[in-house]
């Protein structure tokens, strides 16, 4: 066991699968010589080589073709992009190909691969360095996506992710690569996907969140529990498939619901839980399902603290909620 | 630099000694009749979507030599990742007629469980790809299974087919930057024939042809008369050889055309001139590769008649079977998202199911 940050834990889930299993390639910009923009690739082109640690041309979109064209051959390749924000080239292939690959091969070609990519904000990144764009990714049948908010998880997903069956969306929040650390083991776990973690047990309101958020959230439920008020946090985790049982035995017992997230708000993954606790807990609802989480504007560069939900903003949310 | 096309066979039916591949006969009529049954089948499909028992199909008619050719210059174990109208390079490799019918009425017997819309062939067990509508999403894949292939130490080489349309599509570049700066074994076929649904040619590129572009990529370029089966044949073999010796990848542009329709929902009587379309039936592959076949003594009326006969026996079994076959399952709509089911999907297949009953 030793302590790591969140780019320390993915390079050790990278290191260690690509030394078990050699059908594991990895294909991005900068990812071999250069170890990565955000280094999570560090030292893996020295251990494996040009063949295995491979450096594309600058095309998001023949990253993304040519590591599905080498799943469908029988590798597995772990594709970095390196910001979500610029993922956009890729998506036709990512929506219409990736995702549906499986279903209308009638199961004779699925796509495994994994897809890496640093998104959110919180680094002074401006509108093209800290989007968050996993509902459009969420919203698409035949992909799972997943979003670890500390080091344990960061490693146990990754190295679930790179033994699925299916595609997987791997989003990292940058802002917390190395402003989080914790202990994780040596040697291989895994952190099942689809299922959230409850990072904090209380009575009075849920709080559901995932990536960078569930630190801000822990924060508010600690200041709100000085207040008085008993928070439970959920960390989401994998954001599809979902685990809606947690967040339902959540909503049953506290009454009332927070959904926190960076992305916009509109037709973000706070709607959705919140639908889905109208749907599945109505009755156990004491007030309405608030949602604290980005602007529906471009990502604001100097005001970026604004756009951010904080501590405070979530805090006001949960007491609203808890006096309702 | 391609300076001019290849042509062995000319409209006539008389060969380039020179340039004859020299095929045994039973390799010849093993081409002809592919392409028979090819024309056979989409002469029906045609008549089916006509008479309402399909929604939808894309024929291939006038194209058979440029797809069949270079089908049949590949191994078994390479890959192929077809655009979508390249019915003959199915049968060739062995996918049933059957299924071909199956595939396009979305049946229960359908190895893709009746879930892609017309011309969305492929099958595992032969190395072909299940092509999909998107244009030239296909051309990507192909360099990425042939990098898979040469990792492995494997000797496969992978084909994309795409049209003249798809060379303006950021995959056409993207995908050819790939393979020849990794040296993929890779065959980048392109059918030129003429027409992306209405918009001709020379308002998808201002280069003087498709060919040329290989330059710019750093790899071969080569025109050939894709209504020639026998060039097409030579250029996709020597292409093949040099993918497989580990000389890289090489872009071909068969010239061709699409004597009919885009689809069943097109007229192109809209955008061009019944002139053009009857210049072009002069050189009809079929026609021309029929010609070459008599001339060399390989072929007679009587050949010709029973083939015809045989083709359009097969496709109307091969029909008779899949319209017998009923339309999938409710279950099997929610199967293969995910190789396992999930908890968001059960609940969905049993809304599907109680829907379904209280109908």
């Amino acid at each position: 066991m030793s302590v790591l940050t969140i780019v320390q834990a993915i390079n050790k889930a990278l290191t260690e699968e690509m030394g078990k299993d050699d059908s594991i390639v990895l294909l991005g910009e900068d990812i071999g010589v250069n170890g990565g923009v955000f280094r999570a690739t560090e030292g893996l082109y020295q251990s494996f080589g040009p063949n295995r640690v491979i450096d594309t041309p600058l095309a998001e979109s023949g990253i993304i073709g040519v590591a599905m064209g080498m799943s469908l051959y029988g590798l597995k390749p772990v594709a970095e992009i390196q910001f979500l924000d610029f993922i956009y080239p890729a998506f036709d292939l990512i929506v219409n190909e990736l995702a549906k690959f499986r279903y209308r091969t009638g199961g004779q070609y699925p796509t495994h691969i994994v897809i890496r990519a640093p998104c959110g904000g919180g680094i002074k990144g401006g509108m093209y360095h800290s989007q968050s764009s996993e509902s459009y990714f969420i919203h698409t049948a035949g992909l799972k996506v997943v979003m670890p908010s500390n080091p344990y998880d960061a490693k146990g997903l990754l190295v679930a992710s790179i033994r699925d069956a299916d595609p997987v969306i791997f989003l990292e929040p940058k802002r917390l690569y190395r402003s989080v650390k914790g202990e994780v083991p040596e040697g291989s776990y895994t952190v099942p996907i689809g299922n959230a973690s409850v990072v904090a047990k209380g009575e009075d309101v849920s709080v559901f969140t995932y990536g960078a958020m569930v630190h801000v959230a822990l924060e508010a439920a600690k200041k709100a529990d000085e207040k008085g008020i008993s928070v439970e946090v959920i960390d989401l985790r994998t954001l599809s498939p979902l685990d809606f049982e947690a967040i339902v035995d959540s909503v049953r017992k506290t009454g009332r619901a927070v959904v926190v997230h960076e992305a916009p708000r509109t037709l973000g993954f706070g709607a959705e839980i919140s639908a889905l606790i109208s749907e599945k807990a109505f009755l156990h609802l004491e007030a309405p399902v608030t949602r604290v989480t980005g602007y529906d504007t471009p990502f604001h560069y100097s005001l970026e603290e604004v756009y951010l939900p904080s501590v405070g903003k979530v805090l006001n949310a949960i007491e609203k909620t808890a006096g309702f | 630099m391609p300076t001019e096309m290849l042509q062995i066979v000319n409209e006539e039916g008389k060969s380039d000694s020179k340039l004859d591949p020299d095929l045994p006969q039973s390799e010849l009529h093993k081409l002809y009749r592919t392409m028979v049954y090819t024309r056979a089948f989409d002469n029906r499909m045609i008549a089916m979507q006509r008479q309402g028992r399909m929604s939808f199909y894309a024929p291939c008619v006038g194209e058979e030599a440029a797809h069949i050719g270079s089908a049949y210059a590949l191994k078994p174990e390479d890959w192929l990742f077809p655009q979508y109208r390249e019915q003959g390079a199915m049968i060739l490799r062995g996918i049933s007629l059957e299924q071909l019918v199956s595939s396009l009425l979305g049946n229960r017997n359908d190895a893709n469980k009746g879930r892609s819309f017309a011309n969305a062939w492929g099958d595992r067990s032969l190395n072909i790809v299940h092509s999909s509508a998107p244009v030239g999403t296909q051309i990507p894949l192909a360099v990425g299974a042939a990098m898979a292939a040469k990792l492995r130490g494997d000797k496969t080489v992978t084909l994309a087919y795409f049209g003249d349309g798809a060379t303006s599509s950021g995959y056409f570049h993207v995908a050819l930057n790939f393979a020849s700066v990794f040296k993929a074994p890779t065959i980048f076929f392109c059918k030129n024939n003429q027409y992306a649904v209405s918009v001709p040619i020379h308002r998808q590129l201002a280069s003087k042809n498709v060919a040329v572009k290989a330059a710019a990529y750093g790899m071969e370029g080569v025109q050939v008369d894709g209504n020639d089966i026998l060039a097409v044949y030579c250029v996709t073999k020597e292409a093949e050889e040099r993918a497989r010796s580990g000389g890289g990848p090489t872009l071909i542009e068969a010239i061709t055309y699409r004597m009919g329709a885009h689809s069943t929902a097109d007229d192109p009587t809209r955008y061009r001139r019944q002139e053009e379309v009857e210049s072009w039936k002069k050189k009809d592959p079929i026609k021309r590769f029929r010609l070459y076949l008599e001339n060399r003594g390989l072929w007679g009326e009587k050949e010709e008649s029973d083939l015809w006969t045989e083709a359009e026996n097969m496709v109307s079994e091969a029909v008779r079977r899949a319209e017998a076959a009923p339309l999938p399952t409710v279950e099997s709509m929610f199967e293969d998202v995910y190789k396992e089911m999930s908890p968001a999907l059960k609940e969905q297949l049993q809304d599907a199911l109680t829907s379904r009953e209280s109908r």
